[in-house]
């Protein structure tokens, strides 16, 4: 189990239910992040990947919608491009606020941290700029900004929070595709949903990370996906990696402790 | 939380680890909701398309710190897309421009300018042009006009302010006043209007939910007005079937149950085989058919059918490619004659209806007079029914196949989803957009769905209707107080030199006894009242002759015409670009560069304030910027949180934005533009005893202004728009204005919006807490009404159809309709009631008619009159195709608009000659991160990263054959110019199969040009100006084109390989000009 093994999140934790199945792709939600929180603009550059231009998350992309244009059949739908079966799926990604969150691990400042509202949030006028968490992060979310050399990612607006409103990108979402609430109501809003879209035949459609046994212990934003993760970009068994960090530690004191008492009996054999 | 050491906190409380509470820093602490410290939250709406979200504006120390979604709309509940989400950055970005700008003639370079003597200059040039160029009397007629000025823009500004556009401008003489409406939905006032009798879409976005079966058609739905899509997603959630025909795969396929590839162009032909399935399977609703439209009603004997012309309908004019309409009349009843004085010349070139008439049908039907004959049974082979199926005999499953590329199966799965879903308990609802608006023949796209939503019985009811999506904030308001040469507003004509010379000839022409226009004169009448006040008396007319003559078309391609033959000497833009937004860019900059003066207002320096020094054309080198002697003045615009003003919503509902803060800078609204240019006007011009000033002078221009920048009072100008009795009492509604002159009224159909002296746009009452009508969520124009025509929701006996789709129903106690919606029928009209022969006027409709605005009360499956190019849609090609009209002799429409030019050839179609050198198809559209021409997307850094770069799409099987790789770049060529464009080959591009042959579409998004931060070749460079003959837009839906890989090249060279091309295809001045 993960470094944080006192961890107890609180009741009434948040979280994001992203359901993919009704994203229209239209980025609202990348928008509406960065002019809620000032997040600078990712470069103009056309990369010719469908309609992603921002391309993942990062410092400068706090939600990114990425799109994934397949030869495959969706459900019932009929596509109507020729013989071929087709789809074209759209999934906005954010940062997971996972249960167990190796950034938070690593931070050795004391900049990441878990807010009373369960999520994990950086502290800009903390961070160092030491750059632990950006390999920590089991999902490649965090980064660090180039103009301030600090860590950015989503807060899930935590100033917001405060004020009892939901984070920007949920706001916006045209069609809801972005949920925000009560973690554990909107776990059992996505069974529902899952069930209610498998019944019309989408029969690749999962949850993902809603499940607390997964190796980060369930994240704090959790999707439905009509497809495998790695399609959207997503590892499909992600793991803290700090998960050995505690046994390590073990591994290292029995260590240290085996050294010690052979020191100590070479000592005493050469005394004696 | 106490403020000690971190370790301190860590040690001694509960955060043992150190990751939570212990570590937070005091700057976190502090943290706090930018929206909640606001001092003030101003109630806004979207500046972008026509949705109306709904927008809160924080305001903090008099600067705006947040924009977001208004939770309480009913329309929006909140949400906003992503260009919406992005208006904070649209009008607080340090890249705003915010200094007025002045370019002397041949400079190379801007200086800034005061914005007083900015004013005074513009107002000096607009004096002298007007002298220059005054036009009292043309062929020996009265017109009282320059041709000298023209203006652009309106849709993305105020209704307040087009109001103002189009007061002074007539006032000084100006005919050529047009705005986007003109480029975008022209086609749907002349289609909607004809049908129903109103040119508005028939009901409002929040009733989709309601709906069977949504089909969208000619829209991308989801990308360009993602906000409303939510109501699709609604209905989706609640079972119904949503199918999506498009030439390409879209963010709305991608959410459709049904994708339906279609060749771009050829709707007409899959609408019309749909409406011969409904026909010949016996599937249309009866009652509803026979009651509520013109089926049952006898044509006159003369008519022919296009069926029986090889594409033509009888009373064509093959020398001026124009209809006579008479023979296409009712047995029995007419179409308004025409003034007794107008030529016989006048009348033969240009056909019953002159040019930009049949848009008047905007907000009541054709002017008729008569009864005309029926035949219940539908048998009589005269009767439109049996015309129906006659014409529509030759539009079967195979030629969907031949002429639209769809398989027979996709289009029967289509036909069974529409038919399944539609009756007296379900019903289907069509959507569309510029998909079917902009083309040669746009106005019978937009036709052919009426006659089929007609025939299913799905006018008028919830779930139905036709939803037309508009693409401005304000673009239905520019229609209906119309910054259009046409048009007055409320969907008066404005008059014509020929036929018009006093009130009294203009109203008989107009407003005959029959139908709605019969009140006309009250509208006409308080409309001069409104503008020249005291001036305007029974005795001189109301000054009548104070509104300058049309003699023709003098839409924006007209005028583009003009300034290229030299005619037209100064151009105002109002938020509009186009030098990029408007067909053949290269003309319309071209067209500039001949002008004296150019005034550009806009929020940042788009393409049209800059090509004189780098425009495509100084590159190219046909221009040199020394030699150019245009003067340009750009002046910052205001943005819609700096000003107080109305906008109309597609749905025809006038919303009200409250000023958040004042404009920086020289930023001014424009309708402190107008009015302060009409002031100074009227100061330079005072004691002038010209008579061609006395208009002018004499207008009504003295509104109250506020603030440091002396703003009109926006307010003020909506109680004028509203009008006022005798007393100056505001009217709460049109049926009290009256022809004597007591009442002044600036446009008929908003009479009410000002109600009580009470600002009804500005209603926000929660949409939690009304029904989904939302009836005291701002103000719907006519009467408050949100579905149009919902009388036909009720059976024949005023009972509904079934208790699943009930709208409004006849209370026989009560002796009064009544229901969820305002009914759109006189309140204690009987269904019983039967006119007596003699009624006049609305009496003259029976307790049935549910289409009050026609002449005789009926839904109009055949057009008779209204509709100058066919009074059926009838499959045509577009301008440019590579395709042979399969369906009739007739390749393109007959009767389309032409502009034959040394700039704007047309192309070798079907199976001509040189048709192969183009033989792609290409059709433009938006993308859901930009905004038409990228006037307000194009330099808004968190829009432009979304899509940063022009791209053209297309399918692997067009990649193979012309060696296009993806990432790379294309060159794509017309007889016009030629761009390039990154290569995006994609599946959602498909290839079609038709009669034999694959037939590959390329993809062009229209928002780029040469400015801003995203960037690229516009495609409107590759479209010709050709135009429908009814709406007088442009056809840049459907084009032919070629494509090859690599850049274009730079220089002369350009223009060299774009005549490379002609001489290919053998192309000359007359190359596609034949009818």
């Amino acid at each position: 189990m993960a470094f944080d093994l006192d961890e107890k999140l609180a009741d009434g934790r948040v979280g994001f239910f992203t359901d993919t199945s009704v994203c229209i792709g239209c980025k609202a939600c990348e928008v509406a992040c960065k002019e809620w929180n000032a997040v600078p603009d990712d470069g103009m550059t056309f990369t010719g990947m469908s309609y992603d231009n921002t391309v993942g998350l990062g410092a400068d992309t706090w939600r990114h919608v990425a799109f994934v244009e397949q030869r495959r059949p969706l459900g019932h739908q009929e596509p109507g491009v020729g013989d071929m079966d087709f789809r074209w799926l759209m999934a906005s990604d954010v940062c997971k606020h996972c249960t167990h969150a190796a950034c938070l691990d690593v931070c050795p400042t004391g900049s990441l941290f878990r807010t009373e509202y369960g999520t994990v949030v950086v502290q800009e006028d903390v961070c160092n700029g030491c750059g632990y968490c950006v390999p920590a992060c089991p999902f490649g979310v965090i980064g660090k900004r180039e103009t301030t050399g600090v860590a950015a990612k989503c807060t899930m607006c935590y100033d917001r929070l405060g004020a009892g409103e939901e984070p920007a990108c949920a706001k916006t979402c045209p069609t809801d595709s972005i949920q925000f609430g009560d973690l554990d109501e909107l776990r059992e809003r996505a069974e529902r949903r899952l069930e209610q879209l498998r019944a019309a035949g989408a029969g690749s459609a999962r949850l993902y990370g809603h499940d607390p046994d997964d190796g980060v212990g369930g994240t704090g934003a959790f999707f439905l996906l009509l497809d495998e993760p790695e399609v959207y970009g997503l590892p499909p068994d992600p793991v803290v990696t700090t998960r050995d960090l505690p046994s390590m530690w073990r591994h290292v004191g029995v260590a240290a402790l085996a050294l010690l008492a052979g020191v100590a009996a070479s000592a005493w054999r050469r005394q004696s | 939380m106490d403020l000690t050491w971190p370790l301190l906190r860590q040690l001694t409380g509960k955060d043992r680890t150190g990751r939570g509470q212990a570590v937070k820093s005091a700057a976190t602490e502090a943290l706090r909701a930018r929206t909640a410290g606001a001092d003030r939250v101003v109630k806004s709406i979207c500046p972008y398309c026509a949705v109306g979200c709904g927008q809160n504006v924080y305001v903090r120390d008099e600067r705006v710190v947040q924009i977001e979604g208004d939770p309480d709309s009913p329309i929006s509940r909140g949400r906003l897309c992503p260009k919406g989400a992005a208006t904070l950055q649209l009008t607080t970005d340090s890249g705003r421009q915010r200094q007025a700008l002045y370019r002397p003639p041949g400079a190379t370079g801007w200086q800034a300018i005061d914005l007083a003597t900015a004013m005074d200059m513009v107002a000096d040039r607009i004096i002298a042009t007007r002298r220059e160029t005054w036009e009292q009397e043309r062929d020996g007629r009265r017109t009282a006009r320059t041709m000298g000025i023209a203006s652009l823009g309106g849709a993305t500004l105020d209704n307040e302010e087009n109001y103002l556009i189009k007061k002074l401008l007539t006032s000084l003489g100006v005919v050529q006043i047009e705005n986007q409406a003109r480029v975008c939905h022209s086609s749907t006032v002349v289609g909607l209007g004809t049908s129903f009798g109103r040119g508005g879409a028939t009901t409002f976005m929040q009733d989709l939910q309601h709906s069977d079966c949504v089909v969208i058609q000619g829209s991308n739905f989801a990308e360009a007005h993602p906000v409303g899509f939510q109501w699709v997603m609604e209905a989706k959630a609640r079972g119904a079937v949503v199918i999506h025909v498009d030439p390409r795969f879209t963010r709305t396929s991608a959410l459709a149950d049904l994708h339906v590839p279609i060749r771009a162009g050829s709707d007409v032909a899959f609408l019309g085989a749909i409406i011969n399935h409904v026909l010949e399977n016996d599937l249309y609703f009866h009652e509803y058919v026979v009651n509520y439209t013109n089926a049952a009603t006898i044509l006159n004997e003369d008519y022919r059918d296009a069926e029986d012309g090889d594409g033509v309908f009888s009373g064509f004019d093959a020398a001026g490619h124009t209809y006579d309409d008479e023979s296409w009349q009712y047995d029995g009843m007419q179409a308004a004659p025409a003034s007794g004085d107008r030529d016989s010349d006048y009348q033969r070139r240009s056909g019953r209806v002159p040019p930009g008439r049949p848009e008047i049908t905007g907000s009541a039907g054709i002017p008729m007079d008569g009864t005309p004959r029926r035949d219940e049974t539908l048998r009589d082979p005269r009767c439109v029914m049996q015309v129906l199926r006659r014409h529509f005999a030759r539009y079967t499953p195979e030629m969907v196949e031949q002429v639209c590329g769809v398989p027979r199966r996709l289009f029967e799965e289509v036909c069974r989803h529409l038919t399944e879903n539609s009756g007296p308990d379900r019903t289907s609802e069509f959507v569309y957009a510029v998909g079917w608006t902009q083309h040669s023949d746009g106005s019978q796209f937009v036709r052919a769905a009426s006659i089929l939503q007609l025939l299913l019985g799905n006018i008028g009811r919830p779930g139905g209707g036709i939803q037309a999506l508009r693409g401005h904030a304000s673009i239905q308001g520019s229609s209906d107080i119309p910054t259009l040469f046409n048009l007055l507003p409320g969907y008066i004509p404005m008059p014509h030199a020929h036929e018009h010379e006093r009130l009294h000839d203009f109203l008989r022409a107009d407003a005959p006894h029959g139908g709605f226009w019969a009140n006309m004169p009250a509208y006409l009448v308080s409309l001069l009242k409104a503008w020249w006040g005291d001036s305007a008396r029974p005795d001189n007319d109301f000054r009548f002759d104070y509104l300058p003559r049309l003699t023709g078309s003098h839409s924006t391609y007209d005028t583009v015409m003009s300034q290229l033959a030299g005619g037209c000497k100064g151009y105002i833009l109002l938020g509009e670009n186009p030098a990029v937004g408007s067909a053949n860019a290269r003309m319309q900059r071209l067209g500039m560069a001949e002008l004296d003066w150019l005034v550009v207002r806009d929020l940042n320096l788009i393409e049209s304030a800059t090509w004189w020094k780098d425009g495509p054309e100084i590159e190219t080198g046909e221009l040199a910027t020394a030699d150019i002697g245009t003067e340009v003045f750009f002046l910052p615009a205001a943005a819609h949180t700096e000003k107080s003003g109305s906008f109309t919503n597609t749905n025809r509902w006038l919303q009200w934005h409250h000023q958040a803060v004042e404009p920086a800078g020289d930023a001014r609204s424009d309708l402190w533009f107008m009015y302060h240019l009409g002031r100074i006007i009227r100061e330079k011009l005072a004691g002038s005893r010209d008579q061609k000033d006395a208009p002018v002078l004499e207008l009504t221009w003295d509104y109250p202004v506020e603030g440091a920048t002396a703003e009109p009072s926006a307010e003020a100008v909506l109680a004028e728009i509203n009008g006022w009795d005798a007393q100056g009492r505001p009217l709460s509604g049109y049926a009290g204005l009256a022809d004597d002159g007591s009442t002044a009224c600036g446009c008929w159909i908003y009479c009410g919006v000002y109600a009580g002296g009470v600002n009804q746009a500005a209603r926000r009452k929660p949409w939690t807490e009304q029904s989904w009508i939302a009836a005291e969520w701002a103000w719907a124009w006519p009467a408050n009404r949100r579905i149009l025509y919902n009388r036909a929701s009720a059976r024949p006996d005023g009972s509904p159809w079934s208790e699943r789709k009930q709208l409004v129903w006849w209370d026989e106690p009560a002796q009064r309709w009544t229901g969820h919606d305002e009914p759109d029928v006189e309140a204690g009209k009987s269904p019983a009631y039967r006119p007596p022969p003699d009624a006049r006027g609305v009496a003259a409709l029976s307790g049935i008619d549910p289409f009050i605005m026609q002449a005789d009360g009926k839904g109009w499956l055949f057009a008779p009159a209204g509709v100058v190019d066919g009074p059926l849609p009838t499959h045509y090609e577009p301008q440019d195709s590579p395709v042979a009209n399969p369906l009739y002799g007739h390749q393109r429409n007959p009767a389309r608009k032409l502009y034959p030019h040394a700039d704007n050839r047309y192309h070798p179609s079907g199976d001509d000659p040189g048709a192969s050198v183009f033989p792609y198809v290409v059709t433009t559209y938006r993308l859901t991160e930009h905004f038409t021409a990228g006037g307000m997307s194009r330099f808004t850094p968190y829009l432009s990263e979304l899509q940063p770069e022009m791209f053209c799409e297309v399918s692997p099987g067009l990649a193979a054959e012309r060696g296009l790789v993806h990432g790379d770049w294309a060159t794509i060529i017309t007889a016009r110019n030629a761009i390039e464009a990154r290569v995006m080959v994609t599946d959602r591009m498909p290839s079609l199969r038709l009669d034999g042959r694959v037939l590959h579409q390329i993809g062009l998004p229209f928002h780029f040009g040469p400015n801003g931060l995203a960037k690229g070749d516009a495609a409107n460079e590759l479209a010709s100006i050709s135009l429908d003959p009814n709406s007088h837009i442009q056809e840049v839906k459907a084009l032919s084109a070629d494509i090859r890989p690599g850049r274009r090249p730079r220089g002369p060279a350009l223009r060299e390989l774009v005549r490379s091309y002609q001489r290919r295809a053998g192309i000359g001045e007359h190359t596609g000009t034949e009818a």
